[in-house]
C-alpha cells in the first residue's frame, strides 16, 4: 500500500477524543506519575504509526495471512426462524486466530511494541482470551511475555491457561482483591511502572488510561468496517440495530463504532446480568453504575456509595469487570447507545440455541448479545435485519458450562 | 504553599534536617487501634501522611494494599479518615498533614465537600496518586479554594517538561519517587536519586520530598542529607502488620520513627 486507502478499512480516526484522550466527561488519564512518561510514548509512537502506510500494510498482512481476516458475516436462518422476527446476521469474529476478536488488537500493539524496540509483553486477562492473543503474538515475534491472571479466572479458564503456558508465556496468578480481571489489571499495572523501560503493556480492553480506549478501538474497528461493507454486499443496506456484548466493551466499540454515523442504525450494548439486576450480582456498570476513576479513566463504575470498587459477578469471565469503556459511556449519555442485558441463565440458553440451531458454539460472553438479539429479534418485523457480533467461540467455556447444566455429575 | 507547612520545612531546615515525613493507612487494622497508632507516629514526625484506603491501590506494593483491606474489612469510611486526621490535629497543632490516595473515593463525595471536611479537620495537604497535573480540573479549584495544598510526584521517568509542570501546578512540596515502581520497593541509586532532587531544586523553590522504599536508618540518613524530606511508608504500616499485639506495634512505631529521625541529626551534623 502506497498511501492511506484500502478497499475495505478507513483510516480515518473519527470521534476522536480530546488531546488529554476524553471523550466528553469520560475517558482521560488519571494515571500515576511513574506511567506518564510511558504513555505519553506510546501515544505518540500510536499516532506516527497510524499515519505510516507501512504500519498498515503490515497490520493488515497479519489480519489477513494470519489471522484470517475478513471474518464472514453469516446470516443465520435457523436462528432467526427460532427467533422469529427480523434476519439475524452474525459477525463471525469466533473463527479469529485463537477464536476471539482480541487478536485484532494484540496484533496491532504487539507491532507497536515491536516498533518501540521493547522486548517484553505484559497483559491482563479474565476470560483467557486476551491473554491467549498476547501470548500467540509475543510467540510470533519472538518477545517475552507475562500475563496477569486473578486466581479464580485461572480456575474458571484452565484450558486457556494451559495454552498460554503452552505458547511460552508465563501465567502469573493474581490473588489480590477479588482475584479477578479488575486485580490482574492492578497487578499488570504494578509491574509495568518498574518495567515500562523495555515492557509494553498491551491493554485488552478499550478502556485504560488515555491512548488505550482510542488505540484499542481503533484496532476493532476492522470488525464493524467489514459488517458494514458485507451486509451492503449481502442484503443492499445497513442493519436497522448491530448488537454486541460488553465487559470492557472491545469488541462492542469494535462492531459498533463504524455504524456511529449511520444514525438510522440502532446501537446496543448488552451487559453481564449475571443472577440478575436487582440481586447486585452482576458486571452491568453501564445500567448499575456511576461515574468513578479507576484504572485510568472516568467511566461508569460498580462502586459503594464512598467510591470502593465492588466485587462483580457474571458466568463469563470476560465480561466480569466493574468498569467499561469512556467512549461506550459518553455514547450511552448521548443517547446514541441502547442499554440490553442477559443473565447466566438466558446466556446459558442461548449457547445451547445457537449450537442447536446453527452449529456454532459461541463464548459464554458472546452468548449475551445472542440472547439479547434473539430477544430484540423476535420484536421486529421479518424485512428488519439485526447484526450480532459473535466475539468468540464457546471452547475455552466447555468445562463450566458442562458444569452449569449439571452433565459432569451425571457421568459419576 | 499553606503556612503550617512552610513553618514545618523552615524549621528543619534550621536544625539542619530533612523533614520526616511518616505514612500509615487511616483504619488499618481499625479504626480505633489506628489512632493510637496514628498519635504514636505522629509524636515523632515532622509531617505524617495519612493514607485514605481504597479498594484498588495501583500504585502500591503488598504491604500498603494489605493495609488498605485491613482497613476496609474493618468498616474504615471516609469520615473515619477526616475524624483520624483531627485527632492527629489535636494532639499535634504544628505537624503537617497530607491525606494521600486515589481519585475515585474523593471525586465520588465531591471534590468540593471533600475538601471543605479536610480543611475542617486540620488537614494541609492533598496527595492523589492517579490525578497527574493535566486532570487536575477536577480538583484544583476546590482544593484551593480550601487551602490545600496539592502536593504533586514526579518520578525518574519525568522529563524536564514535566517538572515544570508538576513545579508550577503543585504546591506544598513535591513528592519525588525514588524508584520506577510500587510503594515499598527496593530503594533506587542513591547518587541517581541526588541528581535529580538537585535538579529539581534548581527548577523550583518549592521542598522535594524523597519516597519509595526508604526503611533503614542509613538510607533516610543519605537521602536526608539533599531532600528537604524523607517519605517513610511501607516500613512504618510493617510495625503494624509484624507485631505480636496493638500495644507491641504502638511501641515499635514510635521506636523506629525515633531511630529514624535520630539518624537524619547525626548524619547531617556530621558532615
Amino acid at each position: 500500500m502506497s498511501s492511506l486507502e484500502h478497499p475495505l478499512y478507513n483510516f480515518e480516526i473519527t470521534h476522536a477524543p480530546d488531546a488529554g484522550g476524553h471523550f466528553g466527561r469520560f475517558g482521560g488519564r488519571f494515571a500515576a506519575e511513574t506511567l506518564m512518561q510511558p504513555l505519553l510514548e506510546i501515544e505518540q509512537a500510536f499516532y506516527a504509526a497510524w499515519a505510516d502506510p507501512e504500519f498498515h500494510r503490515e497490520r493488515l498482512d497479519l489480519l489477513k495471512n494470519y489471522v484470517g481476516r475478513a471474518t464472514p458475516l453469516y446470516h443465520a436462518e435457523r436462528l432467526t426462524k427460532l427467533s422469529g422476527g427480523a434476519q439475524i446476521y452474525l459477525k463471525r469474529e469466533d473463527l479469529n486466530h485463537t477464536g476471539a476478536h482480541k487478536i485484532n488488537n494484540t496484533i496491532g500493539q504487539g507491532l507497536l511494541a515491536r516498533r518501540m524496540g521493547k522486548k517484553r509483553v505484559i497483559a491482563e486477562t479474565g476470560a483467557g482470551q486476551h491473554g491467549v492473543a498476547t501470548a500467540t503474538v509475543a510467540a510470533m515475534f519472538g518477545m517475552q511475555c507475562d500475563i496477569f491472571m486473578g486466581r479464580e479466572d485461572m480456575a474458571r479458564q484452565m484450558p486457556n491457561v494451559l495454552r498460554m503456558r503452552l505458547l511460552g508465556a508465563n501465567v502469573i496468578p493474581v490473588d489480590s482483591g477479588t482475584a479477578t480481571l479488575k486485580d490482574a489489571v492492578n497487578e499488570a499495572l504494578r509491574n509495568w511502572v518498574a518495567s515500562c523501560e523495555d515492557t509494553f503493556y498491551i491493554f485488552g480492553t478499550a478502556a485504560g488510561p488515555h491512548p488505550y480506549p482510542l488505540l484499542v478501538r481503533q484496532f476493532h474497528t476492522v470488525i464493524g468496517q467489514e459488517a458494514r461493507a458485507q451486509i451492503l454486499e449481502q442484503a443492499g443496506r445497513l442493519p436497522d440495530v448491530a448488537i454486541a456484548c460488553v465487559g470492557g466493551g472491545s469488541n462492542a466499540i469494535g462492531l459498533l463504532h463504524p455504524f456511529r454515523d449511520d444514525l438510522d442504525v440502532r446501537l446496543v450494548a448488552v451487559e453481564a446480568a449475571g443472577y440478575g439486576l436487582k440481586t447486585g450480582k452482576h458486571a452491568a456498570s453501564l445500567a448499575a453504575g456511576k461515574a468513578g476513576i479507576l484504572h485510568g479513566n472516568l467511566t461508569y463504575l460498580l462502586e459503594d456509595d464512598e467510591g470502593q470498587v465492588l466485587g462483580t459477578h457474571s458466568i463469563s469471565a470476560g465480561l466480569d469487570y466493574p468498569g467499561v469503556g469512556p467512549e461506550l459511556a459518553l455514547m450511552l449519555e448521548e443517547g446514541r447507545l441502547e442499554l440490553d442485558a442477559a443473565t447466566d441463565d438466558e446466556a446459558l440458553t442461548a449457547l445451547q440455541q445457537l449450537t442447536r440451531s446453527e452449529g456454532i458454539i459461541p463464548a459464554l460472553e458472546s452468548s449475551h448479545a445472542i440472547a439479547a438479539g434473539c430477544r430484540i429479534a423476535a420484536t421486529m418485523r421479518e424485512d428488519q435485519i439485526v447484526i450480532i457480533n459473535l466475539s468468540g467461540r464457546g471452547d475455552k467455556d466447555m468445562d463450566n458450562v458442562f458444569k452449569h447444566l449439571g452433565w459432569l455429575e451425571e457421568k459419576q | 504553599m499553606s503556612a503550617r507547612l512552610a513553618r514545618v520545612f523552615k524549621r528543619c531546615k534550621e536544625a539542619h534536617r530533612a523533614a520526616l515525613v511518616g505514612y500509615l493507612t487511616a483504619g488499618d487494622p481499625n479504626p480505633e487501634q489506628s489512632q493510637e497508632l496514628l498519635l504514636s507516629l505522629a509524636a515523632e514526625c515532622d509531617i505524617i501522611e495519612i493514607g485514605m484506603p481504597f479498594s484498588d491501590p495501583m500504585a502500591d506494593g503488598p504491604v500498603i494494599e494489605a493495609a488498605s483491606e485491613r482497613a476496609l474489612a474493618a468498616g474504615t469510611h471516609i469520615q473515619d479518615v477526616f475524624h483520624l486526621s483531627q485527632a492527629v490535629r489535636l494532639a499535634n497543632p504544628e505537624i503537617g498533614i497530607i491525606l494521600m490516595g486515589y481519585a475515585n473515593v474523593p471525586y465520588v463525595m465531591g471534590f468540593e465537600r471533600f475538601a471543605e471536611r479536610a480543611e475542617k479537620a486540620g488537614v494541609d495537604g492533598v496527595l492523589i496518586v492517579d490525578i497527574p497535573p493535566e486532570e487536575g480540573a477536577i480538583c484544583d479549584e476546590a482544593l484551593k479554594a480550601h487551602n490545600l495544598d496539592r502536593i504533586l510526584l514526579l518520578s525518574p521517568t519525568s522529563p524536564d517538561e514535566r517538572i515544570h509542570l508538576a513545579c508550577a501546578k503543585g504546591s506544598g512540596f513535591i513528592y519525588y519517587v525514588s524508584l520506577t515502581g510500587i510503594t515499598g520497593a527496593e530503594m533506587g541509586d542513591i547518587i541517581e536519586i541526588q541528581n535529580k532532587v538537585a535538579h529539581i531544586q534548581s527548577i523550583s523553590e518549592m521542598p522535594v520530598c524523597v519516597g519509595f522504599g526508604i526503611k533503614t536508618a542509613a538510607q533516610a540518613a543519605a537521602v536526608g542529607r539533599f531532600a528537604d524530606g524523607v517519605v517513610v511508608g511501607s516500613h512504618f504500616v510493617n510495625q503494624i502488620a509484624s507485631q505480636q499485639n496493638h500495644h507491641q506495634s504502638v511501641a515499635a512505631l514510635s521506636a523506629t520513627a525515633m531511630a529514624l529521625r535520630a539518624a537524619m541529626h547525626r548524619e547531617i551534623n556530621a558532615g
